[in-house]
């Protein structure tokens, strides 16, 4: 479906993609990781044929963007980052309306927006103006409008971000169904338990760069222990205790109020820290999560 | 508590308000200058010189049009500029920029900033009014010493459109609103309430609609004074029908901002 | 609607469906809600006719209309101010409007995710601008024919001018439009527009400017569009009133390419 080899964008002097290389199959969910600033929306951007890739090349559904732009378009949805609704329409409006742009006749627009209001659940709002809509259905909204065109591959630029629960699990199930019929999907998140709930196969990128691929599972295994142990103790520094507990996990972490051990088992290594005469004042022995990884691998340090 | 702080009045802060609009205005008033200023210049050399000299081979008789002219644009300027800044600016806060919501977090109350930006909007007026004085006085437009009064009944004429308009922006939802208020009340006060021609020349029915618009009063009373055709009694009415317009609107508009803001 | 589709296929500028009235579609369907803004627009030269041929024009009487042909003001004025309101509908539209949907309502950002691409964009604003205009040439027109100050069958041909003059500041206005920061540097435009409009030999005739400066006048485009809608609502037409519409049509489409390519730089970066 997508084939980017060395691909890159610059603006200016800034490179916010550096030569990246991603294979997307067909019927697969695809995620690309990373922390504001990595380099995603600009990928994506290139591969929705709305930014002319720097260098590299790219090729969409078999078909190359600066040549075949508008026929790749009319195969792709897209929901961009934020909603771009368009609110001088009504609900029902936008879809219609979104629908003409690829060409689509009246009839079968309104049937569809008919359809894909109700996949939305707004149909009984479907008359109102957008402005008043919730953040929750405003994303439904953007969701369903980018499917009036009955993609092949359908891009989701933080498809939740902003939302409350309730509503990222009612939008995760209405993608489950997508991929379910055979849509591919591509999305960018910076939610672990988003990326590990949708996606088959992600990459993380990271000042414009991939730094790790693979399947959420893969890359636990590859880059995190099996288990992760926290251990507060009572005192402002946790640094020295640190130091008497290297030997105990394949990698100790420091944070301001707590130390993770990365480690296979959680609780064997707990007891091997009371066998030291080290009293922490709480224990959890968890499993490792692909936030574990994203840390890992992008840093903890604030990117903006 | 213990302590106590004297309490500052609501009403009695919107010095407060007016400070903050005369910040923000720092950073744009070159534009302003630009709408202010060079438009009714521009108009009273189109409409009083080119247009003039077709006049004044027809029909006016003693002053010239130009002499005719410049005060009912003086006027006509004060309107615009008044309700130009009673609009947008007045929805923004509300609405988009959500100004008054962070005024009213603060000590000020409804009154503070109604007063404040009332009186915000009356400096841009005198500010617009005064220049374009200038001007015309310097290209002989107006030549009697009594502009130093029509400078203030223009700013009153302005005021006689920023209260109404300030209880009207403050009931609206968006901005379809003012398109209505732009071209169905100002244009045509603008064009038939006597800024171009007497409206005696309007059909008697218009004629009597003009004679009750907030507009034909400040013209009229701009105009006589310059001309030296004013009477103590004349102006007073005209003083005293622009202030009823003024507070009125003002009374309303405290009411509008009260509902909008803290109902 | 073909033709449309046709001159969007025909600029030489990448990446378009030809759908560009998938666009005119999508404004007309947003004019549904703010009706009252679309009919407003269609009283301004309506006001300024009956302001200054009735009102003023009692004051004036006649006025030359060129080679010494006298008529009464108000028919000297009325295709002024239907050029003018050709003028300041397409600018408006080209510019508030545009800058709106470009900067705030990010309306592109959606368009261009479906096959429709800048160009669509530029044919398919300006195209809706004209059809706008168009409205409120033709009721302009009917009135001043009802008022009497429409002399000639020329005249009705003075409706695909004012599309023209539409045409010709709509591309242009859609292209300061790319340039623009934030709704202040709209006053400037107001600088640009006013004295045209003052200016053009609009109110009164040219030979009222000094010989000297005539040709700052008869170099704007107003002044273009002025004369030719003149010249046909008057019905004094000469193979002269070509120049006019040569003078406009060039402007029109030099400033859509131009137009089209800056709507490209400013949306696929």
């Amino acid at each position: 479906m997508i084939s980017a080899h060395r691909l890159t964008k610059r603006f200016g002097g800034f490179t916010a993609v550096d030569s990246i290389d991603v294979e997307v199959r067909r019927g697969e969910a695809f995620g690309f990781l990373g922390p504001n600033g990595a380099g995603k929306s600009s990928t994506m951007r290139m591969i929705g044929c709305v930014s002319p890739p720097s260098d590299g090349s790219l090729r969409i559904l078999g078909l190359d963007p600066a040549r075949d732009g508008p026929a790749i378009r009319a195969r792709l949805g897209v929901v961009p980052q934020r909603d771009t609704l368009d609110e001088e329409l009504t609900v029902r409006e936008n879809i219609l309306v979104y629908g003409r742009y690829f060409g689509l006749s009246r009839a079968h627009v309104r049937a569809k927006a008919d359809e894909l209001l109700e996949f939305a659940q707004l149909t009984d709002r479907a008359d109102s103006v957008v402005e008043p809509l919730s953040g929750g259905m405003k994303r439904r909204l953007t969701i369903a409008r980018s499917l009036v065109n009955d993609p092949e591959l359908l891009l989701l630029d933080e498809p939740t971000t902003g939302l409350d629960p309730q509503a990222r699990h009612v939008l995760w199930d209405r993608l489950f169904r997508l991929k379910r019929s055979g849509v591919t999907l591509v999305l960018t998140t910076h939610y672990m338990d988003e990326a590990e709930q949708l996606c088959d196969r992600l990459v993380v990128m990271d000042g414009g760069r991939i730094v790790a691929e693979g399947s959420p599972r893969e890359l636990i295994a590859l880059h995190a222990t099996r288990e992760v142990l926290e251990l507060r103790f009572a005192a402002d520094d946790h640094a020295p205790y640190a130091a008497k507990l290297t030997d105990l996990a394949q990698r100790v972490e420091v944070l301001p109020d707590r130390l993770l051990l990365y480690t296979d088992d959680g609780d064997a290594t707990a007891a091997a820290v009371q066998r030291r005469g080290l009293a922490p004042l709480s224990v959890l022995a968890r499993r490792s999560t692909l936030e574990d990884v994203f840390l890992h691998l992008t840093g903890r340090t604030l990117v903006d | 508590m213990a302590t106590t702080h004297a309490q500052p009045r609501e009403g009695r802060m919107a010095g407060r308000a007016f400070a903050y609009w005369l910040t923000n205005y720092r950073r744009v008033w070159q534009g302003t200058i630009i709408s202010g200023f060079l438009g009714p210049l521009f108009f009273l050399a189109a409409m009083g010189f080119g247009l003039g000299s077709l006049v004044d081979g027809g029909g006016l008789g003693a002053p010239g049009y130009v002499e005719f002219i410049a005060p009912g644009i003086l006027a006509a300027q004060a309107m615009q500029t008044a309700v130009g800044e009673s609009t947008f600016p007045v929805m923004g806060a509300l609405k988009w920029q959500r100004q008054y919501h962070a005024m009213l977090a603060a000590p000020l109350g409804v009154a503070d900033l109604v007063l404040g930006h009332v009186a915000f909007v009356a400096m841009r007026v005198a500010i617009t009014s005064v220049a374009f004085a200038v001007v015309a006085v310097a290209l002989g437009a107006i030549t009697s010493w009594w502009v130093l009064l029509a400078v203030p009944a223009a700013i009153l004429t302005g005021l006689a459109f920023t209260t109404p308009v300030f209880a009207f922006a403050a009931r609206q939802d968006n901005d379809a609103g003012f398109n209505v208020l732009f071209r169905f009340i100002v244009m045509p006060m603008f064009l038939f309430s006597g800024t171009f021609f007497p409206v005696e020349q309007l059909p008697g029915v218009l004629e009597a609609v003009a004679k009750v618009t907030p507009l034909w009063h400040g013209v009229e009373l701009c105009r006589s004074l310059v001309l030296g055709t004013a009477t103590a009694a004349g102006s007073l009415g005209h003083v005293a029908h622009l202030a009823l317009w003024a507070v009125g609107g003002l009374w309303l508009a405290f009411a509008s901002f009260r509902k909008r803001l803290v109902a | 609607m073909s033709a449309v589709a046709a001159v969007a296929r025909a600029l030489p500028i990448p990446a378009g469906a030809g759908l560009a009235r998938a666009l005119i579609e999508r404004n007309a369907r947003a004019f549904r809600h703010g009706w009252i803004t679309l009919v407003s627009g269609v009283f301004e030269p309506i006001f300024y006719l009956f302001s200054l041929g009735v009102g003023l024009g009692a004051l004036i009487g006649d006025v030359d209309a060129g080679g010494g042909r006298m008529v009464e003001y108000a028919a000297y004025v009325a295709p002024a101010m239907m050029a003018a309101a050709a003028m300041n509908g397409a600018v408006f539209d080209s510019t508030f409007n545009l800058f709106f949907k470009l900067k705030y309502a990010k309306l592109y950002d959606s368009v261009l995710a479906t096959p429709l691409g800048p160009r669509d964009v530029a044919v398919g604003e300006i195209g809706w601008a004209l059809l706008r205009g168009l409205l409120y040439s033709t009721t302009f027109l009917v009135v001043a024919a009802a008022a009497g100050v429409v002399h000639s069958w020329w005249s009705l041909l003075a409706l695909p001018a004012a599309s023209l003059i539409g045409l010709a500041f709509a591309a242009v206005g859609m292209s300061v439009t790319t340039y623009l920061r934030s709704w202040q540097d709209f006053d400037y435009i107001q600088l640009a527009l006013l004295p045209m409009f003052l200016f053009s030999a609009t109110f009164y005739p040219l030979s009222t400017y000094d010989e000297s400066i005539r040709w700052i006048v008869q170099a704007t485009p107003l002044y273009h569009g002025v004369a030719m809608i003149r010249d046909l609502m008057l019905g004094d037409v000469a193979w002269g009133i070509l120049a006019h519409v040569a003078y406009l049509a060039v402007m029109g489409v030099v400033g859509l390419l131009f137009a089209a390519h800056r709507i490209e730089r400013l949306l696929l970066r």
